[in-house]
């Protein structure tokens, strides 16, 4: 498939590329190496530094180490502009043209033919019409842009990218909005490009397109370089193992989670609960001490699950009982007074109040649940973040220090304090650990083995199969918005659970 | 409780050093400003002028620094006074008592806030655009209200809201002053404050928490309509008369100025009422300065409008920052 033979020299390069921010490490020494007319794609899940190797690369980030080489030569673009003009193009995932200008003055825009000096309409209609005509298009490049499809407005954005800036060209998630024949289309027009000689970024978390169109993979993984693969060469149960970091090291799990007694009564018990589009419905109980840990790959259906039982978005029916009597959850409020705790995914946007301090945060929940009339008093909660800062371990001067300024692993303390000051019976986290440095890493854990122990009931979502496999008693997985299995005792290895989720889905079985 | 006291002083003085700057800069030029004497069992003055000037702005500032602080905005505060202003004159003048006029005209503010509040937190309109819709539409009701004349009464009661005095100071100074010290003590002896501040800087998370966002957004855009009315009814009483093409005319605009000058970021977030007041007393004191100074009276918004630059370039991040590095620079050798 590859026109250029391997041994020639890279069209881009980074070497070494890192790349610090406030509390994290996001990317760390990593090489990255793209060929003249190969599709190569960069695989990893969320914050394993995917988007900040981009970022570096387009300008829109300032490296902090290493190099970047386009044809040999180091550069160091200050912003996208400039990255554009080296020739290093991008198209995002949200196409950021200009809808309502027409498809022309989308493609042309900023150095359209002029006559007398003024815009020609004219001119810049005939122009757009012999770019896009190159891509098999046959369309009224008179009319706005948003009068067309994602998939149109997609590969104008790519016309644009390419005419701009010619020999790179990254592609951030152009499928996610697309069906499976505008991918098709699209990927039509990424062969072509790859035959005339461009090197192609793709990013995607769809790994059968990542198989259909890739010539090699570069998986990242917490902000390093797993490594690089031909396409045709692996398989997606390795690519699976690669993305999630299993360990090779065999290490067996003698903890002793095996002999649950799943006899008793569940607590909290889910029955139908879905939604339409987001995750199919689903039975899920969870027992008094017990830690249910849930794996998938992004976009699975992972975290709408988690929303869904925590009342945080619309569920389709179903019915929720809490030893065995009916609850009623339209709201988190509710799902908080049934003593339900839910630490979501995104810290920063859903998680923190970052201009708070430390002690605010931590009182939030227990504040907002017993209401505004009844203030938790200073004292009481000074107290009460003095006590969670020692237990936990937040590192932090002072309680009165803004929760924002603390790193990623304090942050996600703060955020189990706060719920642990509820004293939830059903604790819901998602990705506990994501984004934080391993000694922090290692503490969730024990804490989380803790709260087991002391009898409170977990449901755990992780990335990371090792400490899945570590601290679940029951594994759910998760696949294209379905629960597709359930491991318990003996049966959670990471291998199994590996097997789980890279079992092709039906639809594609039938399809090709 | 040191700690709480001290951070409480630097809050505030950026606030209080200005009020300072500006009434000493009109004491400069108008040597008589400081002239305080007591006729008629109240006390006279400049310095009380601009308390009882400053009364509609300082209560407008209450309400918009709570709204201010969810991360909203309401422009219909003036429009809203108009509207209970009418509302108050009409039903004293057919002869209502006033404690009904009284509890008729605020329950007349509510219920614009209301309306607001629930275009804001249940059908997610931006704060801007939703208050905008009564700014435009609430002189109309007004002037329905008035049906289109300046509704004049006679009624000492209700007058002496707005002219009379109570503990040697006007009214409407007593009024604002207690109205700001109610709203701290309910915002800050309750959670009602933080979880103000929550939704503001982060709704989504406080959602998450357990916070009632929607129900405290609706509260805040409710207390800003009360606070309207207040104002509304002392500024009619002041005058006699409910005049809606003129009540509260773009006093929205110096209400948000207040609130900016105190030091409450338009994004949300942490906000200080008492800050937020003094602001406004600022603003009074520019607006009285500039009167006071015998300026040609078509000088007055310009100059206004160059003092509150001057005071907001000073307050700019740009500036601090620089300031920082300055002071860096000096402690290197």
């Amino acid at each position: 498939m590859t026109v250029v033979s391997s041994q020639s020299q890279p069209l881009l390069a980074a070497v070494g590329l890192s790349k610090t921010f406030p509390g994290t490490r996001a990317l760390d020494g990593v090489d990255f190496e793209l060929r003249a007319g190969e599709v190569h794609a960069l695989l990893g899940e969320n914050g394993a530094g995917k988007s900040t190797l981009i970022k570096c690369l387009t300008g829109a980030y300032r490296r902090d180490g290493g190099d970047i080489l386009l044809d040999g030569a180091s550069i160091d673009p200050r912003d996208t502009q400039e990255a554009q003009r080296l020739g290093i193009g991008t198209v995002y995932q949200e196409v950021n043209l200009l809808p309502n200008l027409t498809v022309a003055e989308n493609l042309l825009l900023g150095r359209q033919p002029r006559s007398f000096g003024l815009v020609s309409r004219r001119e810049t209609n005939r122009t757009a019409r012999e770019m896009l005509s190159r891509y098999g298009l046959a369309i009224d490049v008179a009319r706005a842009l948003d009068s067309y499809s994602v998939a149109i407005q997609q590969i104008v954005a790519i016309a644009r990218a390419v005419s701009l800036s010619g020999k790179v060209l990254i592609l951030d998630e152009p499928t996610a909005s697309l069906d499976r024949d505008e991918v098709r289309m699209l990927f039509d027009v990424v062969s072509s490009l790859r035959a005339q000689g461009l090197g192609i970024v793709f990013i995607s978390h769809f790994l059968d397109q990542v198989f259909d169109i890739s010539d090699r993979i570069t998986v990242l993984r917490n902000g390093k370089l797993v490594g690089v693969r031909e396409a045709a060469t692996l398989d997606r149960t390795q690519l699976i193992n690669m993305m999630l970091g299993r360990e090779l090291s065999e290490e067996t799990r003698d903890r002793g989670r095996g002999g649950f007694d799943y006899a008793q009564a569940p607590r909290i018990a889910f029955a139908g609960t879905g939604r339409a589009g987001v995750i199919a419905p689903f039975d899920l109980s969870i027992h008094r001490g017990e830690v249910v840990g849930m794996a998938g790959l992004l976009g699975s259906g992972r975290t709408e699950t988690a929303e869904l039982m925590f009342a945080a978005a619309p569920r389709d029916g179903g019915t929720v009982t809490k030893d065995g009597t009916p609850l009623k959850l339209a709201s988190p409020r509710d799902a908080i007074a049934a003593g339900f705790g839910f630490s979501p995914e995104d810290r920063k946007t859903s998680g923190i109040i970052g201009d708070m301090s430390v002690r605010e945060n931590i009182v939030l929940a227990l504040q907002a649940r017993q209401g505004w009339m009844r203030p938790v008093r200073l004292s009481r909660q000074r107290e009460m973040a003095d006590d969670y800062i020692r237990r936990l371990g937040i590192r932090t001067p002072d309680a009165e220090k803004p929760i924002g300024q603390l790193s990623g692993g304090n942050q996600q303390k703060a955020l189990l304090a706060r719920w642990l000051a509820t004293n939830p019976e059903f604790l819901i986290l998602d990705e506990p650990t994501r984004g934080i440095d391993v000694g922090a890493h290692a503490e969730i854990i024990r804490m989380i083995e803790e709260l087991c122990a002391s009898g409170m009931s977990l449901l755990v979502i992780s990335s990371e199969l090792d400490e899945l496999v570590t601290y679940s008693h029951r594994v759910v997985v998760v696949r294209d918005r379905v629960h597709v299995a359930e491991l318990i005792g003996e049966e959670i290895t990471t291998d199994s659970i590996v097997a789980a989720i890279a079992k092709p889905s039906p639809v594609q079985e039938a399809g090709t | 409780m040191n700690g709480t006291l001290a951070r409480f002083a630097r809050r505030i003085a950026p606030q209080l050093i200005t009020l300072a700057v500006v009434v000493a800069m009109i004491g400069i030029v108008f040597p008589g400003f400081f002239d305080i004497s007591i006729a008629n069992g109240r006390l006279y003055g400049s310095p009380v002028d601009i308390l009882n000037r400053g009364a509609p702005v300082a209560l407008l500032a209450i309400g918009m620094t709570l709204v201010i602080a969810t991360g909203g905005i309401d422009l219909s505060v003036g429009a809203v006074m108009a509207i209970c202003g009418a509302i108050a004159a009409t039903l004293i003048v057919e002869g209502y008592s006033l404690p009904a006029t009284l509890a008729l005209s605020l329950g007349a503010g509510l219920l614009c806030g209301l309306w607001n509040g629930i275009l804001v937190a249940v059908l997610g309109i931006q704060p801007i655009v939703a208050t905008l819709i009564l700014m435009v539409a609430g002189r109309g009701i007004a002037q329905l209200v008035t049906e289109g004349m300046i509704r004049t009464f006679s009624h000492d009661g209700f007058a002496s809201l707005g002219s009379g005095n109570l503990l040697w100071l006007p009214t409407p100074v007593v009024i604002w002053i207690c109205a700001g010290i109610l709203a701290t003590l309910i915002v800050r002896r309750t959670a009602l404050g933080m979880l103000i501040e929550a939704v503001g800087i982060n709704r989504r998370a406080s959602m998450l928490a357990g916070v009632n966002a929607r129900l405290l957004l609706v509260t805040v855009y409710m207390v800003s309509g009360l606070c309207a009315a207040m104002a509304g009814i002392i500024v009619t009483a002041d005058i006699r008369g409910a005049d809606a093409n003129n009540a509260g005319l773009f006093l929205e605009l110096d209400a948000i100025l207040a609130v900016v000058v105190g030091g409450t970021s338009l994004l949300g977030g942490h906000f200080s009422l008492i800050a937020s007041l003094i602001g406004a007393m600022i603003i009074q004191a520019i607006n009285t300065g500039i009167l006071v100074a015998g300026f040609p009276p078509e000088f007055n918004l310009v100059i206004k409008a160059c003092i509150v630059l001057a005071i907001l370039v000073l307050q700019s991040p740009a500036l601090q920052g620089a300031a920082i590095l300055f002071s860096r620079a000096k402690g290197q050798p």
